[in-house]
Formats: structure tokens, sequence, C-alpha cells
């Protein structure tokens, strides 16, 4: 019982970058664009995300700092996309293969290093409760952060004026254009909005659940979040619950392993990955589904004098 | 104030000084890193763009370098332009080291002699399946479910690698290693023959500029070549006309699969001479950045691999004769590549600088 509370807790803290992430991309979909630079943009904020944390010690400046860096590098990615007309999947992957040579260079001097001493994040009372109490809340605050942070994102996107806004843009930039909506800088704001929530991710994973630096730590877990919004049709809590089930995925390999399964740790490792193939599978099979719920403009360039 | 204003057509001259503009400002955000960083720049840039080329050893180990990139370029190109985004050629080309490897490593456990122009032409068909295989897959779920190719390519690498991973940390591992995880070095037989005694650049690149060649006349001069690029140029267009698309896609997989599994094998059973799990050093996603440079252009690719290549060395320069991390190629390789697409717009748009009024009234 005690060890299926401690993998509830390691799914828990698993999928929370994964759901950070993926929100930030879906935010990023819903206004058409899409960002393959998922992976560099969290690259450079783990590695920003880090440092900081290295030099202040405090997870929140961390966690800005990832955020701050992760929308600045969405920022030059939306003015290329968005401005300049660039090709969405090139540049996109620009940024990725940058990402990746950027964070490696800048990195080595922190590769080995180690943060001061990690707080420990019970909370009083209810991480005394029996199983549960393991299972759920002896998580960093920003697991609960995330949940919090989802449900909003959801209301914006489906409840309010701004993310009918939002999704018009998404479905038509040319009728938005036409009823006055500054398409561009709106889609601008949504991309930096989306890096700096990979920028969170990309910190949490360095600074919480690594917690230290290697090149390529993120280990493609921007491309799995680019799956996500996929898997989820394009609604926040199902990419909420989506990170949870690959979260549980990545664990379960650990947790077999811990069981004294005899599969080779390689093999287990594939895991993840083989697993995004198969929902992505299962999810696009059906095209009039994603038809319907793709948002229509997804990649498409916007300009607004033709 | 300035304004982008479209072109009424695609710019020839822009398409061809695109690169060569994206070099110059990679050039220049390079001196300021190395002024930054406190180097000599002149020195730093003589490490990138100079030493590579300085004498028959270094032209040699560009060479070397080229060859994987070309192979990969090639098929990325093909796949660009048929609006097929397959980004996991470094997946394929670790199969293809794989079947290309284990090749070698049948022929030297069970001590079977053949020379090594008889195992040259087995290990490319080899490359070829394994690469052909992975790329397979990715075609097949493209096709079959609609998944999409980007994200599947992708993932496969990372299964390519713990593949690698798992064939030399258990079944392939040499007995008498030490317990290291890599196969037993290659028989002597199944090496790539060389061009000079000597050097390290093999015949593998003369394979690739043949295929360069080959790619040339499919793609600008028949019509098979033509059918694959109206897909990803105007899908519309190449519906109406009956070009099957499905065909458009199962070809570029099967082809660019097929040349980085080629790639993967060469750098097997040539340069490393056994597995290990570092077979690849990135060519695969190097090879992105060369096909783009080398403007989707099978000639062009050959171009963009020997500019790459050169920074590859570069970087392994600047390591031990500068003490800089070899990451700066890394940052150089992204610099470059954002600054073509940045370039590139203006092979469809002009700048115009204008009074304020005027520029709004073209936005």
């Amino acid at each position: 019982m005690n060890e299926l509370a401690l993998l509830v807790a390691a799914t828990l803290s698993a999928g929370t970058p994964l759901a950070i992430a993926g929100l930030g991309l879906l935010i990023n979909e819903r206004v058409g664009v899409l960002n393959l630079g998922a992976e560099g943009i969290m690259l450079i904020a783990a590695v920003a995300g880090f440092a900081v944390a290295f030099h202040s010690g405090n997870d929140w400046i961390a966690f800005a700092a990832g955020a701050a860096a992760g929308a600045l590098a969405a920022a030059v990615f939306g003015v290329l996309v968005i401005w300049l007309n660039t090709n969405q999947y090139a540049t996109g992957l620009a940024l990725s293969l940058f990402g990746a040579g950027f964070s490696a260079f800048v990195g080595i001097g922190y590769v080995g290093k180690k943060l001061s001493e990690r707080p420990n994040h019970a909370i009083a009372f209810l991480s005394d409760l029996p199983v549960i109490g393991t299972a759920l809340f002896r998580q960093h605050p920003m697991v609960y952060l995330t949940i919090a942070v989802t449900l909003f994102v959801a209301w914006v996107l489906m409840r309010t004026r701004a993310g009918l806004v939002l999704r018009a843009i998404g479905e038509s930039p040319e009728s938005a254009h036409a009823l006055g909506y500054p398409v561009r800088r709106i889609r601008l704001l949504a991309v930096m909005t989306g890096g700096a929530l990979c920028g969170i991710s990309g910190a949490y994973l360095s600074v919480v659940y690594a917690p230290l630096w290697v090149e390529g730590l993120v280990a493609g877990r921007g491309w799995i979040a680019l799956a996500l919004t996929t898997f989820a049709t394009w609604r926040p809590i199902r990419v909420l619950l989506g990170a949870y089930l690959f979260g549980g995925v990545t664990m379960l390999q650990l947790h077999l392993q811990g069981q004294g399964v005899q599969i080779a740790s390689q093999i287990m490792s594939m895991l993840p990955y083989l697993a995004t193939i198969i929902v992505l599978v299962l999810i696009s099979r059906n095209p009039l589904w994603i038809r319907v719920n793709m948002p229509a403009s997804l990649g498409r360039p916007f300009h607004p004098w033709q | 104030m300035i304004a982008l204003e479209a072109r009424p057509e695609p710019s020839q001259l822009y398409a061809w000084l695109s690169p060569v503009i994206a070099l110059a400002m990679t050039v220049a955000v390079a001196t300021l890193l190395f002024i930054a960083l406190g180097r000599d720049p002149v020195a730093g840039l003589r490490i990138f763009l100079w030493e590579p080329l300085n004498g028959t050893r270094a032209i040699s180990e560009v060479a070397l370098k080229s060859t994987p990139l070309v192979l990969c370029a090639l098929g990325l190109a093909l796949c660009f332009r048929s609006n097929v985004w397959n980004i996991g050629a470094e997946g394929q080309f670790v199969l293809g080291a794989i079947t290309g490897g284990g090749l070698a490593l049948w022929f030297t456990a069970n001590q079977i002699p053949i020379g090594r122009w008889a195992f040259f032409p087995l290990v490319i068909v080899a490359g070829a399946l394994g690469g052909m295989v992975w790329a397979g897959i990715v075609a097949l779920l493209r096709d079959r479910f609609n998944a999409s190719e980007i994200l599947v390519s992708l993932m496969l690498v990372y299964v390519a690698n713990l593949f690698l991973s798992w064939l030399v940390f258990g079944a392939w591992k040499d007995p008498k290693g030490f317990n290291f995880p890599q196969t037993m070095s290659f028989a002597s037989d199944t090496n790539l023959p060389r061009i000079v005694t000597g050097l390290r650049m093999h015949w593998g690149l003369a394979v690739a500029l043949v295929i360069a060649f080959a790619m040339w006349l499919f793609m600008s001069r028949t019509f098979g070549g033509y059918q694959q690029q109206v897909g990803g140029l105007a899908p519309a267009a190449a519906r109406y006309a009956g070009f099957s698309s499905r065909r458009a896609l199962w070809t570029a997989l099967l082809v660019s699969g097929g040349l980085a599994g080629i790639a993967g094998a060469f750098e097997a059973v040539g340069p490393m001479g056994q597995l290990t799990p570092h077979v690849s050093t990135g060519y695969g996603f190097t090879a992105i950045i060369v096909a783009f440079v080398g403007r989707l252009h099978p000639l062009g690719c050959v171009l963009g691999a020997i500019l790459l290549s050169m920074f590859l060395i570069g970087g392994e320069l600047a390591q031990s004769r500068l003490g800089l991390p070899s990451a700066l190629t890394g940052v150089f390789q992204g610099v470059l590549l954002f600054s073509l697409l940045t370039c590139d717009t203006l092979i469809g748009y002009r700048l115009r600088f204008g009074n304020r009024s005027r520029a709004v009234a073209a936005s």
C-alpha cells in the first residue's frame, strides 16, 4: 500500500513538468502557432533556473528566471514566425537545436553542482494521513499550483471574452483581423505566455525534479508535451490528465525495476517514448475528431495586408 | 519605420545570397561571443573557418564528417520539399549503424574472411535496410493512422538510441572488453576502404557524392521528382493532378531513412570500427541545418555539409586549443539556422523604408 502511495506521489511529480509545458503549448496552438522549439526553450530555461537556484537558493526566483528565459526565447521564435512569416516547423526546429547547443554551452560550469539543501514540502497535518498523506501531500507547491493554473487556463479559454478572442484567432485569423483585433500582437503575447510556461517547466525539471543540471536534461519532454496537446484534443484539463498518465508510465518503469522485474533498463526507458507514439496513433486515427478539435489555422502564417 | 512588402515573384538573387548573409551574421555573432568570453576573435574564427581546411589531413577530416551529413541531408531535403517533416534522421542513422555494424560484427565473430570491396556493397544494403525500416514505421503510422510524422520520427530517435545502448550493454558487448559498453573491434576486412592510405576519409564519400548527383537528377529531371515536389508546394494542385500523396510520403521517408541508415552504417564500419552507445554525434540533427543551408538542393547539401563539418571540427579544436566547450558548435549551428530563416524572408518580401503613414498603409 505504501509503495502504491509512493508511486502516486512520483507520478504527480513526473507529470507536473509535462502538464505545465503542455498547457503553454496548448495556449500557443489555440492561437494557431505550433512551437516545435519547446524542447529548446525548456533546456534554456532549465539551465537558467538551475543557475539562479544555485546562486539564490530560492526555488521561486528560479522559476521566475526560467519563465523569463522561456518567454524571451519564445519571443525570438514569435517575431520570426509572426512578423517575418518564416516557416513555423523550421523555425521551431531551429530553436530546439539552438537551445540544445546553447544550454550545453552555458551550463557546462554547472554540471555536477549540487543545489543547497532541499526544503521539505510536507503540508502540516494532511501529510501525516496514512497512505494519502504520502501519496498527495508531500509534493513541491508547484505540483498543486499546476492544477490551479490548469483550471485557470481552462476557465480563461472557455469562459471569458479574452479566451474567445484567442480561440477565434486560432480558428480564423482573417476574421479576427476583420473584426479589428491585433492578431499578430495577440499571437506574440500567447507565444510568449506559452514560452514562459515551458520555461517554468524546464526550471522545475532542473531545480525540483532532477535536481541537477546535465546536458540534454529535458530528454524529449518538450516533444512529449507537444504530443500531449494533440492527445488532449486541445483541452487544458485533458492535458493535465494526459501528463499524469505519462508521468505514471515514466514512474512505472522505475517501480517495476524496483520490484526486480527482469527487463533491461534500456528497454524500460523506451516506455514513455513508445507510449507517446501509441497515444498519438490512437488519437490521430480518427481524422474527423482531429479536424473538429484542432485550431483551424494551426501552423498557417497570417499576413494582414494580403 | 521598416515594413515588409510581398514581392510579385520570389527573388532568385536572395535565394542564393541568403545563406551567405546568414553565414556573415553567424560570424558576427561568433566574433561578439569570443570578445565576450575574453578571447581573441581572430584566433577563434580562424579555428572554425580556416584550420579545418588547412592541410591534407584536415581536409580529409572535413570529408570524413561531410559524408554522413551529405547523406542525411539529401534525404531530408527530399522530405522537406515533399512537405514531409521527418526530423528523426538521427534515429534512422542509429538503426543503420546497428544493422551495418551488426553485419560487420557477425563477419568478425564468425571469422569469415571477406574482402573490403566485397563487404562494401553489403554494408550499404544493411545500413539502408535498417534506416528504411525505422523510417518505414513513421510512414506507416502517418499513412494508416494519420499520426504526426514530426513527433513519431523524433520519439523514435530516443528509442533507437536506447536500443543501441541495450545491445552494446548486453548481447553485443565485447566479452574481452573489460565490461565497457562496446562491441569488439570489427575485423579489418569489414572496414570501409580508404581513399588514401593514412587518411581517415573513405570511399563512402564517393557514394555520397554519386547519390547527391542522382538525387539532383531525380528532383529536377524526372517526372517522379516533380510529382514529389508539387505535393509539397501545392497539395491541392497535386491532388487535382492525381499525384498520389501517399506515394510521395512513402518515397520521401523510405529514401531519407535509407540514406540516413547508410550514413550510420558507414560511421560504424568507417571511423568507429566498433559500436558504442555514442555512434552518432548528432549528425542527423545537424543534417537538418545542412539541408536548409543547402537550399534543399542536392548540390547545395554538399556545400552545406562541408560548412557544417567545418563547424564540428572547429568545435573540437576550440576545445583542445582554446579550452572552450565544444558545445560552442551547437550554439553556432543554431545561430546559423536562425539567421538563415530570417534572411529567407528576403526571398519572398522586400524591405520598405518609408515614412510612417506609408508603412502603416502597407501593413
